[in-house]
């Protein structure tokens, strides 16, 4: 008993002591928006996805800040909704914007996003942890919009890359019929473009077939080609894709969005920290964590270390901090992490994964940036419109 | 004194004479759950030692008979035996003990528990536990000081020293450093700290007594790109001459004039290297490179590294007893 009394006391000396005058309650609220479309029937629906992919990263998120907050007087609260249609994902940001909220998490379509984004001020800091469009990085850009998820484009460097490192030069493109096949595969076009690779077959997925049933019969004879050093394939839903790997024409390693995939984040990374990270999500949501909620903690650990450097909740200082050179986030991916001045991208290493084990990290030695290795994945200043900062 | 003699006399006679006559390193691997142990004179591996799962602190009881070991993911410290080179005993540590440091009274142990934000203060006589004392995320590196009035704890992601009294068990300041502060090392006298921040790249200077950073390092080292530059591990001369700080991913140690904070050289070792300790006359440096698997030994005297030895995967911390 004298044990816990002690503990209490030391919390309770903890905090006055810390407790600088001026922060006294100072307390950060950010909203969670989440809206995901319906993906329609997939065929390989053997595992589903977690549903709140991105709320539980949040969620962790504001513990780490509560954590560090205490030392401070800094309180954090987390008010999150998961809509099931855009209006009310739309009805519930402008409830949280009138109830005071300007820092906001969004897990939603590059529309959506766009919308919220549009219709929010210069006074509102939106987080991107659901959109990888590349035209959100390059043409449709937003000052108050900051992306912790990678683009379409800067997962398909990563790849393009690693290809380019192993010597696999030559490969057979597979895309899927959704919008989102079409921007990861241009991705990877742009890529092999870069990386010096050659498309030597450039295929559409329009079979309807099942493939639980075909697949044996029927990828074999759709990979038929003279040769190729690799199959890459663009399944975002993943719908098709699980049936590639093994049935190729060729005896080929599939990559891609199956296979072996470029990711935010997954289970097996656990350098640099990670496995704390893999650790406290786990016991706190009961699963793996995935990219979406490396995304959306990544969010809210930038607010969380931009309010312990500023003792200020203001969402355009924040802004401000988080562009300035004072500004770093240790994030579990080996490397500081900064947002890219032109279009708000946070900037970060791209691990490449298989189900169960890591591949590999990029960028790779030997692919070199004047500015940060970490700016030969995705698109460059010079290659963006983006200058939200000018 | 007398009964050391005594034991390594008796581990003499029944053919133990490797570990009590000669110094030795002890090197955890965090990767293989097991503890390597290099003969300082001769500078090879002369044993490799089952211990529990993760192995990473190490450390050396005051009167070098025991070695503890943070076994993290049994989530216990292990004692071993020096003398016989066996696991003897347990303590009870917190979940995931990551770093600790023995108070100047060889009794009470400050452990850190990653997964729970918490250090925990364990008598290591009586495995009590004195205290555990709640702190930022991902409590990490942790010191007491020689004169026994401070232990500090980093906290990784919550970027702070905590600054815990040692009487009364309670922080008592909380200093903001650079990003993920790993490891905290005072100097001989007590008055001087230095705490690493391995993703802000930095090294920061308190002065203890007002409890205020006095000074900031930063590295640039020729041809490593500076997000590379990762500080982790502290090593000071007792002579108060030098600093050495391992640089982690850009596979460099800095030599560091400890007086004007001037960085004096960077010393190429092995890849990612981690942790760093001093042999008996403070003639090497012994490094521990994580990501090769091996330990670099550094001449002082010449300033370049003489050897590399290969040890087991992910080679964490590295202790070296003086006694002999």
């Amino acid at each position: 008993m004298a044990f816990s009394k002690r503990l209490f006391a030391a919390t309770l000396a903890a905090l006055t002591i810390a407790l600088p005058a001026q922060a006294e309650g100072l307390n950060v609220r950010i909203g969670y928006v989440q809206w995901i479309p319906d993906q329609g029937p997939v065929l390989s629906n053997v595992i589903p996805e977690p549903e709140d992919s991105g709320l539980r990263g949040a969620q962790l998120a504001i513990e780490d800040n509560r954590t560090t907050g205490k030392f401070l007087g800094q309180e954090y609260n987390l008010e999150s909704l998961v809509a099931d249609s855009e209006a009310a994902a739309a009805a519930a940001f402008e409830a949280m914007q009138s109830d005071g909220i300007d820092l906001f998490v969004i897990n939603a379509p590059a529309s959506t996003l766009e919308m919220l984004a549009s219709k929010s001020g210069d006074n509102t800091l939106l987080f991107n942890a659901g959109a990888k469009e590349d035209s959100l990085r390059t043409t449709e850009c937003h000052a108050n919009l900051l992306h912790t998820l990678p683009s379409y484009s800067m997962l398909t460097d990563a790849l393009g890359q690693w290809l380019n490192q192993r010597r696999w030069k030559e490969v057979f493109l597979i895309t899927g019929p959704t919008s989102a096949d079409e921007g990861w595969a241009n991705a990877f076009r742009r890529s092999a473009k870069r990386f010096g690779l050659e498309i030597v077959e450039d295929k559409p997925w329009t079979f309807n077939a099942d493939l639980r049933r075909t697949a044996s019969k029927e990828l074999p004879l759709f990979t038929q080609a003279d040769d190729y050093d690799a199959v890459v394939v663009a399944d975002v839903r993943g719908d098709f894709g699980e049936y590639v790997p093994f049935n190729t024409w060729l005896p080929r390693p599939v990559v891609g969005t199956q296979g072996m995939t470029p990711v935010t984040w997954h289970r097996v990374v656990e350098s640099w920290g990670a496995a704390q990270l893999q650790s406290r999500f786990q016991e706190l949501a009961g699963r793996h964590m995935n990219g979406e909620d490396y995304a959306a903690w990544a969010a809210v650990r930038s607010i969380g270390t931009a309010v312990t450097r500023l003792n200020a909740t203001d969402a355009s200082d924040i802004r401000a901090f988080l562009f300035s050179d004072k500004f770093q986030l240790a994030a579990f991916k080996g490397r500081k992490l900064t947002y890219r001045g032109w279009n708000g991208q946070l900037r970060q290493p791209v691990p490449l994964v298989h189900p169960r084990g890591l591949v590999a990290r990029a960028p790779f030695e030997g692919f070199l940036h004047p500015r940060t290795t970490m700016d030969t994945l995705g698109f460059d200043q010079p290659e963006s419109d983006c200058r939200i900062n000018n | 004194m007398n009964r050391l003699l005594k034991r390594t006399a008796l581990a003499t006679m029944i053919g133990l004479s490797g570990p009590a006559m000669a110094s030795m390193a002890y090197v955890s691997n965090e990767k293989d759950n097991t503890l390597s142990i290099i003969d300082t004179n001769t500078q090879e591996v002369v044993e490799t030692i089952d211990v529990g799962q993760r192995p990473r602190g190490i450390l050396l009881s005051k009167d070098h008979s025991k070695l503890y070991i943070c076994a993290s993911d049994d989530d216990t410290v292990q004692i071993m035996d020096l003398a016989t080179r066996k696991i003897v005993d347990t303590l009870p540590s917190g979940e995931d003990p990551e770093q600790f440091a023995l108070h100047p009274n060889n009794k009470h142990l400050y452990i850190s528990n990653e997964d729970d934000a918490i250090v925990t203060v364990v008598d290591v006589s009586t495995k009590d536990v004195l205290a555990q004392i709640d702190v930022g995320v991902e409590p990490e590196g942790m010191a007491v000081s020689p004169d026994g009035k401070w232990a500090v704890n980093t906290s990784e992601t919550t970027s702070m020293l905590h600054w815990i009294n040692t009487e009364t068990f309670e922080i008592e300041k909380n200093i903001v450093v650079g990003q993920r502060p790993r490891h905290v090392e005072f100097s001989k006298d007590s008055k001087v700290a230095w705490a690493s921040a391995e993703i802000g790249g930095t090294v920061h200077i308190i002065d203890v007594d007002n409890l205020e950073q006095i000074h900031e390092m930063t590295f640039k080292v020729p041809g490593v790109n500076q997000d590379r530059v990762q500080p982790v591990g502290i090593e000071l001369t007792s002579d108060g001459k030098y600093a050495f700080i391992a640089l982690g991913p850009s596979n460099h140690v800095a030599v560091v004039d400890a007086q004007t904070y001037e960085v004096l050289d960077y010393l190429l070792v092995g890849a990612r290297v981690w942790q760093l300790d001093l042999d008996k006359d403070e003639k090497h440096l012994y490094t521990t490179n994580g990501v090769s698997g091996d330990v670099s030994i550094i001449d002082i005297e010449d300033m370049r590294v003489i050897k590399s030895i290969k040890v087991g995967r992910y080679p964490w911390g590295v202790v070296i007893d003086p006694t002999s």
